[in-house]
């Protein structure tokens, strides 16, 4: 036999006939405050990694507006330290070094983010897709991730860009996806094989959920976190490619970007010639969009897991009451006798329980 | 300023004697937010040598809780707050189980204080022989024990809970579900430990299967002499196993008693309503009520009697004192049994400027 609660619930609010009715009514509710939509934002780490990311994204929309100079534009200021003219000094053509780097961070996210979403993408139709269907498909699958994941991926990268004739922004983002996907695949592969086989997916495919709505509905939200930081983890991967191919001076064609500068200043023997500004702000920055994505994948990390999720919100508070939550060893606080905000009825209570003793910690 | 004087009736409650086991105030929150939940509040519970102790109460009113936070084992946002968990050792030693640190708490689990688990036939590793398993317990605690000397406490332990010897080398996917639950009590007990925590340790099993296991339990507690914490909501199951019965609501106890008590003579209206709510074994056919409504949300709990909302007997005074636990206003009462309810505690009501009603007849039956 099954009671629907509800329907008591309900009679009980509405109908004072069946149920005891007293007069007292439930006592004024405690505002409890939601948690929001946006908690994930209440991460400090995570807000740290978006406003970094948010400022080189701003950069990159409005770079070529706010560049203070053209950034090919050569000028008879050759090899000038940072000046009130150039913030940044000026490279052995007597390019404004400020106006490369503003102008350069398009590229670089550009690239970053289309060779993510794009490596991400392939990543889950195969990786997902293997896991599910199991069998032949699954084996063929299996094995052409693994085959892209022995390949040395940098190697093939300059091969296919050296052959390109027109070795643009998005081509070299097309060849990073490409090259880069198998890692992903394989992870969330392993994980839908586990999936699968839950109960939950049993009973959707009971209620009679088509295939497609499982994958989509039941299987895929669970795997939201796997496939966030592998996004994040790829776009990382893909803005250090970029650089890499265009520091060693393959795939820049006209276009200005991190890496390009490096090429640049390496080239020109900036380091020998003391031209600290000439590749220290673009290192810096590079390390500063590391920094920030990883930053974000942490905050996924901590956020992902529902029942972690108070502990990674409360972190800096659990640290100031030293509390350290771990498994199997529920941490103790003795509350401090007065600091306790009970007030009276909380000390009613105490002391007309029966062993109520004054020596309580 | 103390409300629990009742005039007619002495001051303090009766102490259990010789407690092997005591929870005193203990208070726990879930969430470590500015706003967290207070799940148990000021829980004070003993248990005594030897003694069987009935937990009972609806889903969710804390039992499990109770039982995860004397033992230290709530998984995290589980935090407690206050109080005190003494645990007296056959020597007569005291310690607080609050107040051990990481290693003396393993050393004592499974050796002073063992559980099984709700489900606790899942508990075994499924690509380990069932003898392997145990004898690894005994070894982890006794490490100058042999592995031969372990399999073959293993065996003793067996034939204890009933299962023949030969078992041992079994997996367990080659066992019953009744016959995993009991290899699980068979390894709670191999270390001779003093309280044996269980929760609702026969709720996926059939009847024919409880009853033995109950059984078994009751006859291992008279042979070994540990006390037991049943944690159930099967009261009927309760009053046929144990001494004593706890029943909670709301993260409280609400009334403390020996069993029988419970259940011929509940002094509180939410035991008198839980009992009714289940057709007697013997007796006269009475009517099944059940309980309107379901239980407080704890998050949002304010002053007064968390059970006032459903409770039949329910006046002004409800809303607004806190009921503590108190001998009932019953005369002839055995003094150690405690309700937590106003119509029992007429010296509180008084103190709090309400006007006293009378214990119902209903709550003091003889």
């Amino acid at each position: 036999m099954t009671v629907d609660i509800t329907l008591i619930e309900e009679d009980q609010v509405t109908g004072p006939s069946g149920a005891p009715m007293t007069g007292v009514m439930p006592s004024v509710p405690r505002r409890r405050r939601r948690p929001g939509r946006f908690v994930f934002l209440r991460n400090s780490k995570a807000v740290a990694g978006l406003v970094i990311l948010g400022f080189f994204t701003l950069i990159a929309i409005v770079g070529p507006w706010i560049a203070p100079y053209d950034p090919s534009a050569q000028s008879d200021d050759i090899l000038q330290p940072p000046s009130w003219e150039h913030w940044m000094g000026t490279t052995h053509l007597g390019q404004d070094v400020l106006s490369q780097l503003i102008v350069g961070t398009r590229g670089v996210m550009v690239v970053g983010f289309v060779a993510g979403i794009l490596a991400t993408f392939i990543g889950v139709v195969v990786g997902v897709t293997a896991g599910f269907i199991g069998g032949v498909g699954d084996e063929s699958l299996s094995a052409l991730s693994n085959i892209f994941l022995v390949i040395p991926q940098l190697p093939l990268i300059i091969i296919i860009a050296g052959q390109l004739p027109s070795a643009g922004g998005l081509t070299v983002a097309v060849v990073i996806a490409v090259t880069g996907w198998a890692w992903g695949a394989r992870v969330l592969r392993a994980q839908t094989l586990s999936l699968r086989k839950r109960d939950f997916v049993e009973a959707a495919r009971a209620n009679g959920e088509r295939t497609w709505r499982i994958v989509m509905a039941e299987i895929l939200p669970n795997l939201t976190a796997i496939i966030a930081s592998g996004f994040v983890g790829t776009v990382t991967f893909a803005v250090l490619s970029l650089i890499t191919l265009a520091f060693i001076g393959i795939g820049s064609g006209g276009d200005w970007n991190w890496g390009t500068i490096l090429f640049w200043a390496q080239s020109q023997l900036a380091l020998q010639r003391g031209a600290w500004w000439w590749f220290i702000p673009a290192g810096l920055c590079i390390a500063l969009l590391g920094m920030a994505l990883t930053l974000i994948n942490f905050g996924i990390d901590e956020f992902v897991n529902p029942r972690l999720r108070s502990t990674g919100l409360h972190a800096r508070t659990l640290r100031k009451r030293g509390i350290r939550p771990r498994i199997g060893f529920t941490p103790v606080v003795h509350r401090a006798p007065g600091a306790e905000a009970g007030t009276a009825a909380s000390v009613a209570r105490s002391t007309s329980a029966p062993f109520a003793k004054e020596d309580r910690a | 300023m103390t409300l629990t004087t009742p005039a007619g009736h002495g001051s303090a409650l009766v102490p259990v004697k010789d407690p092997v086991l005591e929870i005193r105030n203990l208070s726990v929150d879930y969430g470590y937010d500015a706003d967290p939940v207070h799940v148990l509040r000021d829980v004070s519970l003993t248990l005594g040598r030897g003694e069987v102790l009935g937990l009972a109460g609806e889903s969710g009113c804390g039992k499990s809780t109770l039982a995860y936070a004397a033992t230290r084992l709530l998984p995290p946002p589980g935090l407690i707050t206050g109080g005190e968990v003494l645990f007296t050792d056959r020597d007569g030693t005291t310690t607080d189980i609050l107040r051990l640190n990481d290693t003396q708490l393993r050393a004592s689990r499974w050796q002073d204080l063992a559980i099984v688990f709700q489900g606790a036939m899942n508990s075994l590793n499924p690509v380990f022989r069932i003898g392997r398993q145990i004898a690894d317990g005994i070894r982890a605690h006794r490490p100058e024990v042999s592995q031969q000397e372990a399999l073959e406490r293993s065996a003793e332990l067996l034939e204890l809970v009933g299962i023949s010897p030969d078992r041992l080398r079994s997996y367990p996917h080659q066992l019953s579900g009744g016959m995993r639950q009991r290899v699980m009590i068979a390894m709670a007990l191999a270390l001779d430990p003093q309280v044996l925590i269980m929760d609702e340790p026969t709720t996926a099993l059939d009847v024919v299967m409880q009853r033995q296991i109950v059984e078994q339990i009751a006859d291992l507690r008279d042979r070994l002499g540990f006390s037991v914490v049943f944690i159930t909501h099967d009261v009927s199951l309760l009053i046929e196993i144990a001494d004593r019965i706890a029943i909670m609501y709301a993260g409280e106890i609400v009334e403390d008693a020996p069993a029988l008590d419970i259940y011929h003579r509940p002094r509180h209206p939410y035991s008198s309503a839980l009992l009714h709510s289940f057709p007697p074994l013997r007796g006269p056919r009475r009517e099944l009520s059940g309980i309107p409504g379901s239980p407080p949300d704890l998050a949002r709990l304010g002053a007064g009697c968390p059970f006032r909302d459903r409770c039949a007997f329910a006046f002004d005074a409800c809303a607004t004192v806190d009921p503590g636990l108190t001998i009932p206003d019953v005369a002839g009462d055995d003094p150690r049994r405690a309700v937590a309810c106003l119509r029992h505690d007429a010296a509180a009501v008084r103190a709090a400027g309400f006007e006293p009603q009378p214990v119902p007849v209903e709550l003091s039956l003889r």
